[in-house]
């Protein structure tokens, strides 16, 4: 009996090429298919890199600051409403996708996450003469605002040069913030005690 | 091969003799570290399981290029892997270089064909991103882009060089390949480009091939930053040329190919022309002899999409190769024989399970 829809798939295939004229899609589903945005925000924040810049050194020192705090709640424990929070906050001024290896200060605030390529090294060769998306025509091309959002940041032109390493998939919907500082304070601690 | 000193003389498909200087066992990067001209081309990658299409397909280039691009399902379009077309050609001898894109591979899988093609003899690779898959024949299939161009072309070379995989285990013979990227010049951000090029040299290539190229000017403004930033000094550089049918195809091209710029003076010199076909075969001559006196280029790559037949000729008309002869394969005295038993094989009938199916459920 099995065979059946087999032999049935074989003798139909010469057609199988041809769509019905009435084929019905669904609003929203296309291979360029991310619902419509106005990008204004994420445009926004590449305008105001600078600034951003300026913000989150000064809220990246407060956040290490912080590290007793964190210590004495408990990585772990922190790392539901800090993600929370990080979230929102990300997700509203870069349309954040929560890799959990945040490169934005090398990528002028443009998340390279939103590429549908998921670059984290500079623009394909398939970038449009306007400056936008191949594969999402309505999009402005992430890496055409990297590189303008590098251009007023400090570290911007330096850090746009980096190799990035590939992403670590593990590491994705946790947060950035809490591995920096993290990162940072054993740092601080293995400078303080180098003989451990 | 007397004229050629590219060749393993006991056997034309066996790797080279490492020279000092260079990674590959391969002829592509012989021709370019000799200062040499280099001319590469894009094999049409053939929709069957024939390995004989893929042998005439090679066969047209024979003695006009230095190496044969496989590519990697160009345009998100579905033909026979790179991998499986590479294997055939080094059996044959040639020079292939391995398109590799991150689209459709992660990187386990990408590591493991690696290994796979140097073991078959493949010593050039050509690390891509890929075209997104909107643009081929199965929109709906899922991108993955594990890698970018960038973080392949620093696995690569870590394979090669570090004698290991991303994940730091380590590899006991590695892959001695020359590795390539690609650059497209004619797109934004134009600044952002020469030094997108430095990034993929520090990444690891060592010759990349362009874009098609149909604005020199353009081009020569990029090659001028090129050279000021010293770059043609530690990468070999191929620009990529092609002939354009008509003025039609060229049109199509520029609004359905991602990232192929043509300015609308090509366009209007096609289609002033009375043979349009002819016509675009002495652009492509023409941007030839304009590109060879660059200074940084090392080469082109052609790219005669479906005019294959024509790769000989326009290398020839373009003098680019100077007199020299590149690597062709000798036909052996029992080619004519492998084929044509090659060719019964092919043609003769295999079993189709679903008939057997077929004939034990009427039976029941």
């Amino acid at each position: 009996m099995a065979a059946e829809p087999a032999a049935g798939a074989a003798t139909a295939k010469p057609k199988a090429g041809k769509k019905p004229a009435t084929a019905y899609v669904p609003a929203g589903v296309s291979p360029v298919s991310r619902a419509r945005k106005a990008y204004t925000i994420r445009l926004w924040s590449v305008r105001h890199a600078r600034f951003l810049e300026w913000v989150y050194a000064r809220f990246s020192g407060m956040f290490l600051t912080l590290h007793p705090l964190w210590n004495a709640v408990g990585y772990q424990r922190a790392e539901a409403p800090v993600k929370f929070v990080e979230k929102r906050v990300k997700g509203l001024l870069f349309d954040c996708r929560m890799c959990g290896q945040c490169i934005l200060s090398s990528t002028g605030m443009s998340c390279p996450m939103n590429c549908p390529k998921q670059l984290r090294n500079g623009p394909c060769g398939g970038v449009r003469a306007n400056g936008h998306c191949e594969v999402e025509p309505d999009m402005p091309c992430v890496w055409v605002q990297a590189w303008k959002g590098t251009e007023p940041m400090r570290e911007g032109r330096t850090n746009i040069m980096n190799v990035q390493k590939p992403v670590d998939q593990s590491l994705r919907e946790t947060s950035a913030w809490l591995r920096v500082t993290a990162n940072a304070a054993a740092g601080k601690e293995a400078a303080r005690n180098p003989a451990q | 091969m007397i004229d050629s000193p590219d060749t393993n003389p006991l056997d034309p498909s066996a790797p080279l003799d490492p020279l000092p200087g260079h990674v590959s066992r391969g002829r592509l990067e012989r021709v370019l570290r000799r200062g040499e001209f280099a001319v590469t081309a894009e094999l049409n990658p053939p929709d069957s399981a024939d390995p004989q299409e893929v042998y005439d397909r090679a066969a047209i280039f024979d003695g006009w290029v230095d190496g044969i691009n496989a590519v990697d399902a160009s345009g998100a379009n579905c033909h026979m892997s790179s991998v499986g077309i590479c294997a055939l050609l080094t059996r044959m001898g040639y020079a292939p270089i391995m398109q590799i894109a991150c689209r459709d591979k992660n990187r386990i899988a990408i590591q493991g064909d690696v290994l796979g093609a140097a073991a078959m003899g493949v010593a050039n690779m050509l690390c891509l991103t890929g075209d997104g898959v909107q643009a081929g024949d199965q929109p709906g299939a899922k991108p993955v882009f594990d890698l970018d161009c960038m973080s392949l072309l620093e696995t690569v070379r870590t394979m090669r060089d570090e004698q290991r995989f991303l994940s730091g285990r380590p590899i006991t013979s590695p892959p001695h390949v020359f590795l390539g990227a690609a650059i497209n010049p004619f797109a934004p951000p134009y600044d952002f480009r020469p030094h997108r090029l430095a990034k993929k040299i520090a990444a690891g290539a060592q010759f990349v091939q362009s874009q098609y190229c149909y604005d020199v000017p353009m081009l020569r403004e990029y090659m001028k930053r090129v050279v000021d930033m010293g770059l043609h000094e530690k990468c070999f550089i191929l620009v990529g040329v092609g002939p354009l049918a008509s003025a039609k195809t060229a049109k199509w091209m520029r609004s359905n190919v991602p990232g192929v710029h043509i300015p609308d003076a090509v366009i209007k010199r096609l289609e002033g022309a009375e043979k349009q076909k002819r016509e675009g075969k002495r652009l492509c001559i023409d941007i030839m002899n304009e590109v060879k006196e660059i200074e940084g280029v090392s080469g082109v790559h052609v790219m005669a999409y479906r005019q294959e037949e024509f790769v000989a000729e326009i290398v020839h008309e373009s003098g680019v190769l100077k007199g020299r002869k590149p690597w062709h394969r000798e036909s052996r005295p029992d080619d004519a024989v492998i084929a044509e038993r090659l060719e019964e094989i092919m043609a003769e009938e295999t079993e189709r399970p679903a008939a057997i199916v077929a004939d034990v459920v009427d039976s029941n």
